[in-house]
Formats: structure tokens, sequence, C-alpha cells
């Protein structure tokens, strides 16, 4: 698993480079605040965790990253140059690659045209070259057994997979086409704990493989599994910045759950 | 790289499952035009056996010519329908196109193709219009279209009245280019004893074109992955707005190409036809097995459903009886359509 993932990573990447730098950074919808100077940063060869409650602003941030909306404010950084991304294609080209939360693939198409959705193999470069069907099957089904997932048939509907083979499957076509950045979006939160794990496996093992991860979660645990850096979100503002060294996984979990006003919380139940 | 990962990893590399083929029934039964294409049989013993001049190769000619002159425009539908669309105005465009034409050619005193190249562009300006106001205003392609068909519709009249007086353009059958141009669109071909129109050619060369472009080509992995899932594709990097403005420009095209036919068969347009057709159109998509919903369906399956069309229309005057009946019958048709669809769609999905 590890090796593929290596096998299709830049071979340029060096751990603890940095791919990604935002500081200050805000994106207003309308007359909405969903995010408000925010900095982060993502280093090759490690995950950081973006944790937050709902409506946190967690999904926004990653939309600026990915480059479904363009951030209002501050500065963005990938590979030294600053951005402002206008498409996801644009956001693609940087190898910033992405597995939403919501819309991760289509369901009524066969497992290998969501494989190659976007980035299809085709016998020519002209207007209405054919594509490769045989090819692409044979290295959308190559790629998933290499992971170890197993896909009754690659021509059946994505639909039909259960919730975590399809967010493998779209983590498997992201590293397949040499992603740089990784961002996974709440992979886990639909999934039962068996599931789970192999989503973490994954990620610990693009990590590996020198990528730059950002893991969105509201399960601190499964943050801390995987995490080098943790980053909480509040109401669109960053409340917490620590790395893995200097953070516990107890504190994680209170600042998640709101300290402060968990203990209130807990006073206020006691009668 | 990272032994921990590696050796940690549980995946059962050596006991991976067999897979099992998915099964031959479950291949067939997984085509969209499959419920189509059963009900066309059923349709064709039907009226085989009711109405005995419906045996004669004549009868044949005429059900294909009139299921091509529905079959042309459905597939540029079905395709729209797959990519997650509606078009309302395409009955009217027919008209439009026809009448630009005519009426640039005659009024200029110009060769018919110029005319003919005039009105294409004027076609595909409409089909671009519908695509970028559903795309830019995000207003479903359902209301954009019903004002487009509204538009259409009396300026059809109006334009047609403003300048020839009447609601009919001049005949222009003795106009410069007139003859080549009916040989391209309206010409009839004869195959030994059987006589086909240029049509029935035109819509089967569509249809494979079509289905071509659907499977074989990325544009057709785009256009399903529009209909199915809009965000999905755009986040993985498909062209979503071209996609779909492409998608009303093609319907936009072969409603162009019908007009033309109409207008080199006839040498005369009414201003007022083609108000209804639209439904024709997506009715033979829908019953082909495109889901309204989008992200489904097949060109072949809008041929079988134009087909379906052309056998009942002519079906039911071969057989004598009132014609009044074929709304009726479409209402049915359509209703048993959609529940066959939604039910082989079920299954297929099941039966991997
Ligand atoms: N397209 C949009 N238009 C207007 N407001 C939006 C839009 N997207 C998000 N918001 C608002 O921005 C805020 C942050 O939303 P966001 O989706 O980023 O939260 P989240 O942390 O991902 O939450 P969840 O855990 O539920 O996924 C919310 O108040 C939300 O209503
Ligand atoms: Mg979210």
């Amino acid at each position: 698993m590890t090796d593929t993932i290596a096998e299709h990573a830049d071979r340029d990447l060096k751990a603890g480079a940095p791919l990604i730098e935002m500081s200050g950074v805000g994106k207003v919808y309308g007359a909405i605040r969903a995010l408000e100077g925010v900095d982060l940063r993502v280093n090759a060869g490690e995950v950081t965790c973006v944790l937050g409650d709902n409506g946190a602003g967690k999904s926004t941030l990653i939309k600026i990253m990915s480059g479904l909306h363009s951030h209002s404010e501050g500065k963005f950084v990938v590979d030294g140059e600053e951005v402002t991304f206008g498409s996801p294609r644009e956001s693609l080209a940087k190898g910033i690659a992405t597995v939403y939360q919501d819309l991760a693939v289509v369901g009524l198409m066969e497992v290998w045209r969501n494989f190659f959705l976007g980035s299809e193999i085709r016998k020519g470069s002209y207007p209405l070259a054919p594509l490769d069907i045989k090819a692409m099957k044979r290295i959308a089904d190559e790629e998933l057994q290499k992971m170890g997932i197993h896909v009754k048939d690659i021509d059946q509907p994505i639909g039909t997979l259960s919730g975590g083979q399809r967010q493998c499957v779209a983590i498997a076509r992201a590293v397949y086409f040499g992603a740089r950045v990784l961002i996974l979006d709440e992979p886990t939160a639909a999934l039962g704990v068996k599931q789970s794990g192999v989503v973490l496996k994954y990620t610990a093992a693009a990590r590996d493989a020198g990528l730059g991860v950002v893991f969105i979660t509201h399960n601190p645990h499964h943050a801390y599994l995987v995490g080098n850096h943790f980053i909480i979100l509040k109401l669109g503002r960053r409340v917490l910045d620590r790395k893995r060294s200097e953070v516990s996984l107890e504190e994680l979990t209170a600042e998640m759950a709101g300290g402060q006003e968990l203990a209130e919380l807990a006073h206020e139940l006691k009668r | 790289m990272s032994t921990t990962v590696a050796t940690k990893n549980p995946s059962p590399a050596p006991a991976a499952p067999q897979r099992p083929r998915r099964s031959l029934v479950g291949q067939v039964l997984a085509r969209p035009e499959i419920g189509a294409a059963a009900a066309a049989i059923v349709i064709a013993i039907f009226f085989l056996i009711s109405a005995p001049a419906f045996r004669s190769l004549a009868a044949v000619s005429t059900v294909l010519y009139a299921s091509s002159t529905i079959g042309i425009v459905a597939v540029g539908v079905a395709l729209l329908m797959i990519g997650g669309e509606f078009d309302l105005s395409s009955g009217v465009a027919v008209t439009t196109s026809a009448l630009t034409a005519a009426i640039t050619s005659y009024q200029l005193s110009l060769n018919v193709w110029v005319g003919v190249l005039v009105s294409l562009v004027v076609a595909l300006a409409i089909g671009f219009v519908n695509g970028w106001l559903v795309m830019r205003t995000g207003i479903p392609s359902f209301l954009v279209t019903l004002s487009t068909f509204f538009v259409l519709q009396g300026a059809n009249l109006g334009v047609t009245k403003l300048l020839t007086g009447t609601v009919a353009t001049t005949n222009i059958s003795d106009m410069d280019g007139f003859a080549s141009a009916q040989a391209v669109f309206a010409s009839t071909l004869t195959l030994g004893p059987l006589n086909l129109k240029i049509t029935v050619i035109w819509w089967l060369v569509f249809t494979l074109v079509a289905t071509w472009v659907l499977l074989r080509t990325r544009v057709g992995n785009w256009i399903f992955a529009v209909g199915g899932n809009q965000a999905s594709a755009r986040a993985v990097g498909v062209p979503v707005r071209k996609v779909k403005i492409g998608l009303f420009m093609g319907v936009a095209f072969l409603a162009w190409f019908l007009g033309m036919h109409l207008l080199f068969a006839f040498s005369t347009v009414q201003s007022g036809v083609g108000v209804g057709n639209e439904f024709v159109y997506i009715i033979a998509a829908v019953v082909g097995g495109a889901l309204l919903t989008g992200g489904y369906g097949s060109a072949a399956g809008a041929a079988i459903g134009a087909i379906i069309f052309g056998m009942t229309t002519q079906g039911i005057v071969y057989a004598g009886w009132d014609p009044n009946w074929f709304k009726t019958f479409l209402g049915v048709m359509l209703l048993l359509a959609v529940l066959v669809n939604l039910y082989i769609k079920n299954v297929a999905a099941r039966r991997v």
C-alpha cells in the first residue's frame, strides 16, 4: 500500500518543505462571514488536521485550497507563489487533490469511469479522440487491488459500493494522479470503525510517501492517530494551533468539546 | 518507506476474493434502452396483427420517415437530459430555423445555401443563449427554455407576418441552390423495393455518432458526470459550463437540421407549427430510458423511443382508428416507460 502511493508521489517532495501557506485568510459569502484571519501551513510528509464543530468553516477553508471558491482576504501561497484559484482545474494543476465530504463520486457512473473522471486516457489528443477504455479499466482495477480495495466489478456503478469503499476509490484516484497535497474532508464521518481504520491507514500512507495531507474531521481521536499538526476552528476563527508534541489527546478533545463551555455545561447538568 | 504502515497492512492480498463476472442477464438489463426495446417489439407485433396495411414495405418507409423526424431532435434532447437539463424550446426552434432560412434567402434574393447557413448561426445562438442563461443565472433550464419557447413562438409569427404579410413564407422552390439543398435535406433514396427518405439515414448517422460520443469519448464521460453529479464533476476538473452549453447547442443544431428538412421538403413554412413537439422529443428520450434527473440514458434509447412514436402515429392510421387517441396513448406510454425504467434501474443496480 505504501509502495503504491510512493510510486506515484512526486520525487521532489522533501519532508517538511512547505507546500501551502495561508496567512490571514478570510471568506465572506454575501452577508455571512464563514472564515476570518486563518493562518495555516501544510508541509510535505505531514498531516495537518483541521478540527471544528458544524459550521466552523472547515469545508470553506478547503474549498479555498481546492479552487471551488476564492478567498476574500489574506494571503494564500502554494509552492512559494501567491495564488487565487478561479477553478478546481487550477488547483488540480498545482497538484492539490481533494476528496470531498459530500461529492466524492458520481454514483450512477462505473467505478473505472469515476476513477478517471476529468483525467481520462485517450488514444490521441484531437477533440473527439476515443477513450482508451481497456487501459483505464486495467489501471483502475490494478490500482484498487494494490491498495487493498476489492470491488466486485470495475464496471459496476460506484453508487453500489459502500461509503468507505467510495472514499477509498476517491483517495486512490487522487494519489494515482500524482497529488502533492491531498485534502480529505471528513473522510471518516459516515464510516464505521473498521472502514474508518482503512481510510486512516491510507492517510498515514500518503503522509509517509511524502504528500502534504490536510485532514478535516470532527473526531479528535481520528485526528490524533495520524496528525502532526492540529488546528481547531470555531465560527470561522482559529482557536488552537499546536504541533503534536505540544498537545495531548485529552487537551484536543476538551478543546474540541468547547473546554470552558463543557465545564460550565457539566456544572449546569449536575443537580 | 514506512515499514510500520506496510507491515500493519492487513489487506488480504493473497486471498483476494474471486470476482464473479456480471451475469449476461444483468448486463443486458443494465442497458437504459432495454425497456423501450421490449415495448417497441410488443407494439410492432400489435399493429402487425391488427392492421393488415401495416405489413407492407410502403408502411415500413412511412413509419421510418415519421420516426426520423422525431428521432433527429430526440437524440440531442436525450444527450441534454443525460447532462441533467431540459429544453422546451426545441419544437419551435425547428420552425424558427426553417423560417430564418426561407425568409433570409427570399427577402435578400440570395442562394438558399446562404439562408441555410444564416439559419444555422441563428439556431446555434439560440442554443448558446439557453445554455449560457442556465449556467449564468442558475435558474432551472425548465424555466429558461420555457421563456425561450414563448419568445420564439411569438417571434416566429410576428416576424413572418411583418416580412411576408401572411402566416407562411413564400415558396422558394425556384431559387438558386434549392435543388442541391433538397438533395441533402429532403431527398428520397430507392433501395430496391424500399423508398427511404434521406432523413432516415441522417437519423441513423446522428444516433450512431451520439452513441459513440457518449460511450467512447471524454466528452461523453463528462456528459454523464455533469448530469449525474454536477458538483463532483466540477470538483475533479470537468468543464461543466462548456459541456452544458455545448449540449444546448447540440439540440439547437439538430432542431436546425430538422427545420431544413421541413423547408426543403415543402418549399414553404407555416409560422405557427412546431409547438408541442418539444414534449414529443422529451418523451421519446424518456421512453428510451433517459432519467429525468440526469446522469443516465442513451442515444439508442431515444431512437427506439422515436420508433415507438413513428409506429403508433402511423399504426393508428393504418388500423383505421381515430387518430385523436394518439395523445392518450402518449400519456399512458410515458407513465409506463417511467415505471419500467425505474424498476429496471433498481434491478440492474442490485444484480451485479
Ligand atoms: N456557499 C455558501 N453560501 C453561503 N454560506 C455558506 C456557504 N457555504 C458555507 N456557508 C456558511 O459558512 C459557514 C461555514 O460552513 P462550512 O461548510 O465551512 O462548515 P464546516 O465546518 O465544514 O461544517 P460541517 O462540519 O457541518 O461540514 C456556515 O455558517 C455556512 O452556513
Ligand atoms: Mg464540512
